[in-house]
């Protein structure tokens, strides 16, 4: 146990990319927390998509012990945290564990609109903020112009940013002196009740589930008996130790301390996020602030290819929620694919990141239907249903009314590239609130439907502004929109897995271009094929992808009998792969290329 | 022992040319000299021991394929065939066919190939157009094919040609045009094949990285129905997806392949489908001999007939091959055919709503237990057996 005064907690936060974990790596380097052969490139992103993608998907956390000029030594605990706006709830826990931030900037590129997002989140907490300014090796580093823009944009004094290389090392000395004497010590009695906040929680194949937490007053020991206040489950803690970033065990935990516990909870599921640990005999009164829990806001199908991958898939999934709370499913049948999950993600990257780790993790194929969000319809009987799949939409003669998410987004972006972000937004029902300059470039802000951003928003914002703009949202309210399900029809039988919710003034639009589309999609076959588009039961838009017309092995001699067999059983097999509608067969890749455009 | 009722086919591959193709993948070599001695004691060694296993088998028909047999003198020839025959009883007549390229050397041993024995030829003229010619790689030109099939008819009793169409840039009216001709200077036989894509061959290279393409699929089906409409007219009408003759004039050998039939195929990259002898389940392999010239020489020569692999075929796999063959043929498949080949009526090795779907539509008719596809089923042949097949 230290005293607080030689304790210091902080958060690392930044936009994707300007360079947090490196940072955090060079911090764990110089306070020797690993030694040069241990500290591979970005020890903290755990996970290969991590390391692979560059994105921090959870937070992390170090302790590590420093000694200043001064010659004293301070336990400074360091958290990572992901800087996706899909991902702030992980930021806004680690900020609650936290007296401080290193607020980091890159001084290349400047303030984009997740340094925003994330530095308002720790202004928010009382967070003391300690800007730096990364990448000053860069030979297009600007440290005048961004320290300029974070005072401009953000609002904070930056007169004291620290100017460092994460690469080099440049700097590092510095930050590491400013912890000690810019940021407060963490506060608390060691002798009142154990109070400590539940941060994080996952499953660990040797330790079963590991928790996450931050002491605030008492001291939480091996051998105690612990009990969550919210659940009032009660516990015997088997181990605390903390991450140096190498799990080291430790004897207790006093206040200001982070670490971990463990102590024979069985499914990750059974800790609160937020929760208050306290000690069973001795209990504190009242809990500590928790933090609202993540929602999942974008959901979508998730389907096997292989129809006998279903259990497969199920436990995959399973798998994964293990360490994954916001991320929840449930069965779902659908005609045109067959069984599987209707999932629901915190939004599109994290759906990203699930369907990539099902693949490569589980070596599973999947269709995923388009991603949609969740609706609140209004009945006419006075009565609202949750809305997450086109195809659950009531019988429009019984909706009163429908309301959707809007979010309010900030863009930054180079003012060349202006013109074309605006026309986006305006084109995806966007309303704008604000539109400020920050030297060359302009922060947009707007409202926009949620439902306009899930349908590839950040692929049309990178392709309009060649990959130079910034984008971060909070969802906001929901607001009534004149919306209709939009459904897809081949030989008469409704797609189930195509069917979408739309703007009314939007759905012919969209139902053209989805025929014109699969039309191109689904292979000529030997009966003609009706494509069509349908709002409620009237057709808006119509394909008719014609008759096979030839279809033969011109030449079937000796040696081409065994070759054409095979490809027979081939196609015999693929059959297996086949959605029947009516006369015709469709394959499902059909269904997953249709899917991969969604838009206008 | 009893003779067999069905005749055997007997399948010889001569596996050299005098150049490749470019849209060949048939096993074809290129060599400076042929030792044709050396090769004619192998075919007679090979037959020797495959007759082993196909005893009381008489011949009904024997096929000189390639590769260019024509190349091999008249004499290596009949020196061949006297070996079948002193191997197999024959099944009288038998048809002996010869595919020959259409240059003037092959013409001038017409006679000769005459003598020795071979009954049909079968021409590859691929094309009556001196542009198209040199487009497929051949070294005859338009006068040299006509000339051929003149030569041809006069030395032999049944003559046919091949015609590859679908080429790129060819117009429906220009292949018919071609066709007329071609119909004019055929007698009762013509191979009508849609230049195919074959994977590995140097036209696969260039139309993967697009110097041309292929026909669209309805320029090709509409040169498909000219074939059909052009040969009926002119009294040859489709026997077989590519096949057209006259009444009588159809070749007997390939019928064994498409009705399923037993057929021994040796030389070099032959394959073979027969029952051998002594299996009492009376079970089909499928066989394929080694491919290069020289292992297939060095394994006769060593004692074996060459053969590199043998597969028995699971029932459901004769049901298929058998569907897929005899579908190929105007006059279908009678069921008692697909017992005997495999032990499956139709109900068993056909998918009932795919068949309903398929009659309903008009791609195949099924009569007093006869399944046969319709000509608008025969143009569409891979994706009705796709739906057929359960
Ligand atoms: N030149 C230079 N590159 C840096 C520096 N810091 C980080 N990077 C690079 O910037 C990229 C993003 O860094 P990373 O630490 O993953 O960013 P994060 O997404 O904020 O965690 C990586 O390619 C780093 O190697 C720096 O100080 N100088
Ligand atoms: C074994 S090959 C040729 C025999 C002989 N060597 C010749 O070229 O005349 C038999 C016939 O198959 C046809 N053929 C070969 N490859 C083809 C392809 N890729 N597409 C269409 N027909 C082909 C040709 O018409 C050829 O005459
Ligand atoms: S088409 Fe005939 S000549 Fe040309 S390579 Fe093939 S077998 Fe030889
Ligand atoms: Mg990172």
């Amino acid at each position: 146990m230290t005293d607080l005064a030689h304790i210091r907690n902080f958060a690392i936060i930044a936009h994707i990319d300007h360079g947090k974990s490196t940072l955090a790596d060079r911090l764990i380097q110089v306070c020797g927390g690993l030694t040069t052969r241990e500290l591979r490139e970005q020890v903290l992103d755990s996970m290969d998509i991590e390391r692979e993608r560059g994105i921090t998907i959870k937070a992390q956390t170090v302790r590590l012990a420093y000694t200043a000029k001064n010659g004293e030594t301070y336990q400074i605990n360091l958290m990572d945290t992901p800087g996706h706006v899909d991902f702030s709830y992980e930021v806004s826990r680690s900020l609650a564990a936290c007296e401080g931030a290193l607020l980091i900037v890159d001084a290349s590129q400047g303030v984009e609109a997740q340094t925003l997002a994330n530095a308002y989140l720790a202004i928010d907490a009382g967070l003391e903020i300690i800007p730096v300014l990364n990448k000053i090796d860069l030979p297009a580093a600007e440290p005048d112009r961004v320290r300029r823009e974070i005072e401009e944009v953000i609002g904070i004094d930056a007169s004291d940013a620290i100017s460092v290389s994460a690469k080099t090392g440049e700097g590092i000395a510095e930050v590491l002196e400013a912890l000690i004497h810019r940021l407060p010590p963490p506060k608390g009695e060691a002798d009142q009740p154990l109070r400590a906040l539940l941060i994080d929680s996952w499953y660990d194949t040797y330790l079963g589930v590991v928790t996450l937490l931050r002491v605030d007053e008492g001291v939480l020991q091996k051998g105690m008996k612990i009990r969550l206040m919210a659940t009032n489950a009660r516990y015997d803690v088997d181990e605390v130790g903390v991450f140096t970033p190498k799990k080291t065990p430790v004897a207790s935990l006093g206040p200001g301390e982070i670490g971990y516990l463990t102590c024979g909870i069985k499914h990750v599921a059974d800790t609160q996020i937020g929760d208050t640990v306290t000690e069973d005999r001795r209990r504190a009164e009242k809990p500590l602030p928790g933090f609202r829990p993540s929602l999942p806001v974008v959901f979508c199908g998730l389907f096997p290819v292989d129809a006998a991958a279903f259990e497969d898939l199920r436990e995959s999934l399973q798998k994964l929620a293990l360490n994954d709370s916001s991320f929840v499913f449930e069965a779902e049948t659908s005609a045109a694919l067959g069984f599987g999950f209707r999932c629901g993600f915190l939004g599109l990257l994290h759906l990203e990141i699930v369907q990539e780790r099902l693949s490569r993790e589980f070596d599973l194929d999947l269709i995923a239907t388009a991603p949609s969000v969740i609706y609140k319809v209004h009945m006419t009987d006075g009565s609202m249903v949750e809305m997450h799949n086109p195809a659950d939409m009531p019988d429009p003669v019984k909706i009163e009314g429908m309301e959707e998410p809007w979010i309010r987004a900030t863009i930054l972006v180079p003012a060349e590239y202006l013109g074309a972000i605006l026309t986006l937004c305006e084109d995806r029902r966007g309303e704008q609130i604000d539109l400020t300059w920050a030297g060359d470039r302009a922060m947009a802000q707007y409202r926009l439907p949620l439902n306009e951003v899930v349908y590839d928003f950040y692929d049309r914002l990178k392709s309009a502004s060649r990959g130079y703009a910034s984008f971060d949202y909070q969802i906001e309210d929901y607001r009534p929109g004149n919306l209709v399900k939009l459904s897809i029809m081949v030989n008469g039988e409704p797609v189930d897995a195509l069917a979408m919710i739309v703007p009314r003034n939007k759905a012919e639009g969209r139902g053209r271009a989805l025929c014109e589309r699969l039309k191109e999609l689904i292979p000529r076959q030997l009966f003609k094929i009706a494509i069509q588009a349908a709002i409620g039961g009237k057709v808006v838009a119509r394909e008719t992808l014609s008759a096979l017309r030839k279809d033969v092995t011109a030449k079937c001699y000796g040696g081409d009998i065994s070759r054409k067999r095979k490809l027979l059983e081939a196609q015999k097999r693929g059959k297996k792969r086949m959605r029947q509608f009516g006369q015709v067969e469709i394959p499902q890749s059909a269904f997953l290329e249709a899917l991969k455009l969604n838009d206008s | 022992m009893a003779v067999r009722a069905e005749p055997l086919a007997l399948y010889l591959h001569w596996p050299f040319c005098r150049f490749k193709c470019p849209y060949c993948d048939f096993n074809v070599h290129i060599r400076a000299a042929v030792d044709e001695a050396r090769w004619v004691r192998a075919f007679a060694a090979a037959m020797t021991r495959a007759a082993e296993e196909l005893p009381g088998r008489a011949l009904g028909s024997i096929y000189f394929g390639g590769g260019t047999p024509s190349l091999m003198a008249p004499e290596t020839l009949g020196a061949i065939l006297d070996a079948a025959f002193a191997t197999w009883p024959a099944d009288a007549p038998v048809e002996v066919t010869l595919e020959a390229n259409p240059g003037p050397a092959e013409a001038a041993r017409f006679a000769g190939f005459r003598a020795a024995g071979v009954t049909r030829l079968s021409l590859g003229v691929q094309a009556l157009d001196d542009d198209a010619l040199r487009f497929l790689g051949r070294d005859h030109d338009r006068a040299q094919a006509i000339r051929a099939i003149e030569a041809g008819q006069q030395a032999f009793e049944q003559v046919s040609f091949d015609l590859i169409y679908a080429r790129p840039g060819q117009e429906p009216e220009a292949w018919r045009r071609e066709l007329r001709e071609a119909l004019s200077l055929a007698r009762d036989h013509l191979s009508l094949y849609q230049l195919t894509i074959e994977r590995g061959t140097a036209f696969a290279a260039q139309v993967r990285r697009k110097a041309w393409s292929p026909p669209p699929e309805d320029t090709a089906a509409a040169q498909f129905e000219i074939a059909q409409e052009e040969t009926a007219a002119a009294g040859l009408p489709a026997y077989e997806i590519s096949n057209h003759a006259r009444e009588g004039a159809r070749s007997r050998h390939n019928f064994v392949y498409w009705r399923y039939g037993d057929y021994l195929g040796l030389g070099p990259g032959a394959h073979g489908r027969f029952i051998p002898a002594g299996d009492a389940a009376g079970v089909r392999v499928a066989t394929v001999a080694r491919r290069k010239p020289e292992a297939w020489l060095e394994a006769v020569e060593a004692g074996g007939i060459g053969e590199e692999e043998r597969v028995t075929l699971s029932a459901t796999e004769r049901a298929e091959e058998c569907l897929m063959l005899g579908l190929r043929l105007a006059e279908g498949v009678p069921e008692a055919r697909l017992r005997a080949a495999s032990g499956q009526g139709f109900d068993a090795a056909l998918d009932p709503a795919g068949l309903a779907r398929l009659r309903d539509g008009g791609f195949v008719t099924f009569q007093d237990g006869v399944l046969a596809a319709t000509p608008e089923g025969r143009q569409r042949l891979d994706a009705v057996l796709g739906a057929l097949l359960a």
